[in-house]
């Protein structure tokens, strides 16, 4: 019963979880208080987190579930995005007259999944994890049903992820069968020696893990799914499931196969390559706002798997350092989504951001200010995002991947740019609301306060990373 | 002396931004906003005088360091300055003030935002100047797109967005390479530290890659031939303000760079790509001068001579002599004060009839006097007459390419011809002749704020043409040092056989 005590915040959402979906349908009209309450609950499990020990390792269900500090930290993060991303869509979900109680609580199951994933340390565990959140967001894509581009999306999503979920699960298979064993550490130590079969397994595995990070060439869906879905699914999609993924991906990589890195270095410097320079190119063309931050979260990926492939603890940190000032990037940016609204119509395309800067010279200069850091020039937090990842690749002598990484930056940064003339340079269009919540204004001031002022504080973050224990 | 003078230096112009930033804006505060962004800079100036002052030009060694853990255990924020940088910090601190002076008459809206902006830049280029960390350099060196991106863009003229994009992504291109090195440098050496750096020298293997990585993001920046195209356009578009930041201090900090870092860090690699900076240097001299002969558009005809006076900068840089790197260092001082105020004579008739094309002007001397006086003593300037400070720095540079080599200084001279034949021409099209246009007719000399403000600059150009002692007496220990403690003499020695 001692172990319970560990995973007390993954059980309190869980009876979170069936109490609001009993509370939901008893209670007519309720759908707002519910999502009120799912706030609440996730600031809470928040607390239950935090007041785990910071330096805590221990593994629970024989050895199937890991609770150490990287999980803390990762589940920390995790949760505070859910807080955010509940707190600054609130609005657009009554608007967009998605405010149903499913919602919500779909929103808390897919989170609960990630937790497990960020914890699991058995093949098993973590296939049980991912489902539960890929499927709470199948749900979530197609929220709007009475959309087209909305329903599209949740259906492409789900063919697509049930395919890569597929190999990811016959990845498991090949490993079970040559290894003798689901576990994570029992793997590392039953496959000392290289079989072709494990390298197929671990392939097989890298590509589900891929897909569900959107890396090149695994993306196809990010583009549809990110503009499809309604805002606040894009939004959570742009920001949690990344983490997780991200997770997985070290754990799978520093655990199972550290011995084999001979094996997936390659394959991840690959998609790390793809990823950068195809996410760069790609975007130049796009024209509605979520199409382009789904082709520049490709892009970010792409670095944040440049510092996995370095394959030492400090790549990985400076990987966690990374999703970490991406998430509060993206947070900002779609924060700022959330503010181009007119009579109760949300606005998505680039062109509709025309002038925006004289009508609303503080939205634009969080927008400016957030993009300038998307594209990582100094002194904002993208910059140090990317100097940490740059820090560990030279480090590790990989020069190609890291001038390619850069080479990509300035060509990302054309597009960036190119949000930036429209806001800034040309003529300007009709205004936009000027009143919004409180959750959503907070939101956007927080992280951009944050992009603007890391520089002068930067090691507080990194400071906090480095004492996270990988293996 | 434990006050930080020099991050105070750095800050006071972000502060000055952030209160202009948050007082609230009506039509009536945009002249408040105007006197805060004023007495901030001059605040920033009479400062940098001071720390001139009591800087003491006999110590080789950085003065006024301040040190602080930023980056646990890998970037510290050190900064401190020595007889080079502090010149380059008072031109930035001198023609700052200035540049907010004449805002009234160029920026028609947004002043506000424009203030903050150069008031941001201004913190960005002293951070550059005295930075003694290769990361904290870096960081200066970047942020500084932002803002001039944003002068550029928002306050340019028709193609500024083009030109903008282009000076932000050249920039940019050049810049990443020099992070790559930089990082490399700190895993090889285990260190950012500059004065480190200078003790414990990098490895000869190493060199090569590492300057050309340094070359490429300065080579940009310079800008030298053939990358020197988005000068022109990036001059053209911005407003006069943007453009005598960008010429008088942005191109400044690569030439800055140049000594710094690529000659103090990288002494042996310096020394094997000497020709190839020479050939570049011509070109830029030559090639550049010609073409600054033929432009229609005055802006771009100085933005031309920019290339060819920056061409004898690197020129003089790499001769690695006494004389050839204070010629360069005085050449550009010399040139931040000139092109500024060359851009600023150009903003005053601009501002009256809304054209840069040389034709469209001709006869002003009738109608304007007094603009004729100062004009006169910038293009004399320019074209490095003595008793101007262009002189100076043109001669100490040829100076040291003879002690090298005889062909190359040949032919820089001849882009002394050059330069004298293309202002000569541009200011007798200009001033003289008939005047034949009826818009010209209607046209009032230099109203008081701009006789300050050039007045404000001849001094300087004079003063320092008659007397130099104050500038080359700065530089003077520490170039020195810079060739002494490198070994360039002996490097030179060697090269040359004797």
């Amino acid at each position: 019963m001692e172990n319970l005590q560990l995973i007390i915040p993954e059980l309190f959402i869980s009876i979170m979880i069936m109490f609001l979906l009993i509370f939901g349908v008893f209670k007519k009209n309720s759908s707002q208080l519910v999502y009120n309450l799912t706030t609440i609950s996730l600031v809470a499990a928040l607390a239950l987190i935090i007041n785990l020990d910071a330096q805590i390792q221990s593994s629970l269900f024989n050895n199937s579930y890991n609770i150490d500090s990287l999980a803390r930290f990762m589940k920390i993060l995790l949760i505070l995005s859910g807080i955010f991303v509940m707190l600054s869509s609130s609005k657009y979900i009554q608007i967009s007259k998605i405010s149903k109680i499913e919602y919500p609580i779909l929103i808390l199951c897919s989170i609960l999944g990630m937790m497990v994933m960020i914890s699991s340390n058995d093949l098993i565990v973590f296939y049980m994890g991912l489902e539960l959140q890929s499927l709470a967001l199948y749900v979530l894509a197609s929220f709007n049903r009475d959309n087209l581009l909305s329903t599209e999306s949740g259906l492409k999503y789900f063919v697509l992820s049930a395919l890569s979920s597929g190999l990811l699960l016959y990845g498991c298979s090949l490993i079970y069968g040559f290894s003798e064993t689901t576990n994570f550490n029992q793997i590392m130590v039953n496959t000392k020696e290289i079989e072709y079969g494990l390298t197929f397994g671990i392939v097989f595995i890298l590509v589900g893990l891929a897909f569900k990070i959107s890396a090149v060439p695994f993306h196809m869906w990010a583009p549809d799914v990110y503009q499809g879905s309604p805002t606040s699914v894009t939004v959570f999609f742009a920001l949690l499931p990344k983490i997780a993924a991200l997770t997985v991906f070290i754990r799978f990589l520093y655990i199972p196969f550290y011995e084999l890195g001979d094996q997936w270095q390659m394959i991840i410097i690959f998609l790390s390559i793809a990823s950068m320079v195809f996410g760069a190119v790609a975007a130049i063309g796009q024209k509605n706002l979520k199409r382009l931050i789904a082709y520049s979260s490709i892009s970010h990926m792409g670095y944040a798997l440049a510092g996995l492939s370095t394959g030492t603890t400090q790549g990985v940190q400076s990987s966690i350092t990374y999703i970490t000032i991406y998430l509060v990037m993206n947070l900002a940016f779609f924060s700022c989504l959330f503010m181009l609204k007119r009579n109760d119509e949300y606005y998505e395309n680039i062109d509709d951001l025309s002038g925006l800067s004289k009508n609303h010279p503080l939205l634009s200069l969080s927008l400016l200010v957030v993009l300038f850091s998307l594209a990582g020039i100094p002194p904002l937090a993208g910059f140090f995002a990317k100097f940490y990842i740059f820090v560990a690749v030279i480090n590790e002598k990989m020069y190609f991947l890291a001038i390619v990484g850069l080479l990509a930056t300035v060509i990302a940064a054309f597009y960036y740019l190119r949000i930036i003339k429209i806001i800034y340079f040309d003529p300007e269009k009709e205004k936009f609301e000027s009143k919004h919540n409180l959750g959503l204004k907070f939101t956007l001031v927080a992280s951009t306060f944050f992009i603007l002022a890391y520089f002068i504080y930067p090691s507080g973050i990194v400071d906090i990373i480095s004492q996270i224990n990988i293996n | 002396m434990n006050f930080p003078i020099l991050s105070s230096l750095i800050l006071l112009p972000t502060i000055g931004a952030l209160f202009i930033f948050f007082v609230r804006s009506s039509n009536s505060q945009y002249q408040s906003s105007k006197y805060v962004a004023l007495f901030i800079t001059l605040a920033n100036f009479f400062l940098s005088l001071y720390l001139w002052i009591v800087f003491d030009k006999s110590i080789v060694d950085f003065q006024f360091v301040e040190e602080r853990e930023w980056i646990s255990g890998f970037v510290n924020y050190k900064v401190g300055v020595d007889g080079i940088s502090i010149l380059f910090i008072l031109l930035t601190t001198f023609i700052t003030p200035i540049c907010v002076i004449t805002v009234n008459a160029t920026i028609k809206n947004r002043l506000k935002d424009f203030l903050i902006a150069i008031l941001i830049l201004e913190t960005f280029m002293i951070g550059v100047f005295c930075s003694l960390d290769l990361v904290v350099f870096y960081l200066f060196f970047e942020a500084g797109l932002i803002p001039m991106f944003l002068i550029i863009g928002i306050w340019g003229g028709e193609r500024r967005v083009y030109s903008a994009f282009k000076f932000f992504l050249y920039t940019l291109l050049g810049s990443v390479l020099m992070l790559v090195a930089i990082i490399s440098i700190y895993w090889i050496t285990g260190t950012t530290d500059v004065i480190k750096l200078y003790e414990l020298g990098i490895d000869a293997k190493y060199q090569n890659l590492l300057w050309l990585a340094f070359f490429s993001s300065f080579a940009v920046k310079t800008p030298m031939w053939p990358v020197h195209t988005w000068l022109p356009d990036a001059h053209v578009e911005a407003p006069t303000a943007g453009s005598v930041l960008l010429a008088a201090i942005l191109l400044k900090m690569a030439g800055y760079g140049f000594i710094r870092f690529s000659l103090g860090l990288f002494p042996d690699a310096s020394l094997y790509f000497v020709p190839l900076v020479y050939t570049l240097s011509l070109i830029a001299i030559i090639y550049t001068s010609l073409v600054a002969l033929m432009q229609e558009d005055m802006k771009k005809l100085i933005a031309y001579s920019s290339v060819a006076h920056m061409g004898f900068v690197t020129l003089g840089i790499f001769t690695m002599t006494q004389q050839g790197i204070e010629g360069s260092i005085f050449q550009m001082i010399s040139h931040g004060l000139v092109s500024a105020a060359l851009f600023l004579c150009v903003g005053v008739v601009y501002d009256r009839l809304h054209t840069r094309l040389i034709n469209r002007y001709g006869g002003l001397v009738s109608i304007m006097p007094k603009y004729a006086i100062v004009f006169m003593v910038f293009t004399l300037g320019a074209l490095g007459l003595p008793g101007t400070s262009g002189f100076i720095g043109e001669f100490l540079v040829l100076m040291g390419a003879f002690k090298k080599n005889i062909l190359v200084a040949t032919i820089a001279s001849l882009g002394v011809i050059l330069g004298a034949a293309y202002m000569l021409w541009l200011y007798k099209r200009i001033i003289f002749g008939k005047l034949i246009n009826e818009d010209l007719k209607k046209m009032v000399d230099l109203k008081r704020f701009e006789i300050v403000t050039l007045w404000l600059l001849v001094l300087p150009i004079i003063f320092f043409g008659f007397y130099p002692e104050p500038l080359i007496n700065s530089i003077e220990v520490s170039v020195a040092n810079m060739i002494d403690i490198n070994d360039l003499d002996k490097i030179n020695k060697l090269a040359l056989g004797d």
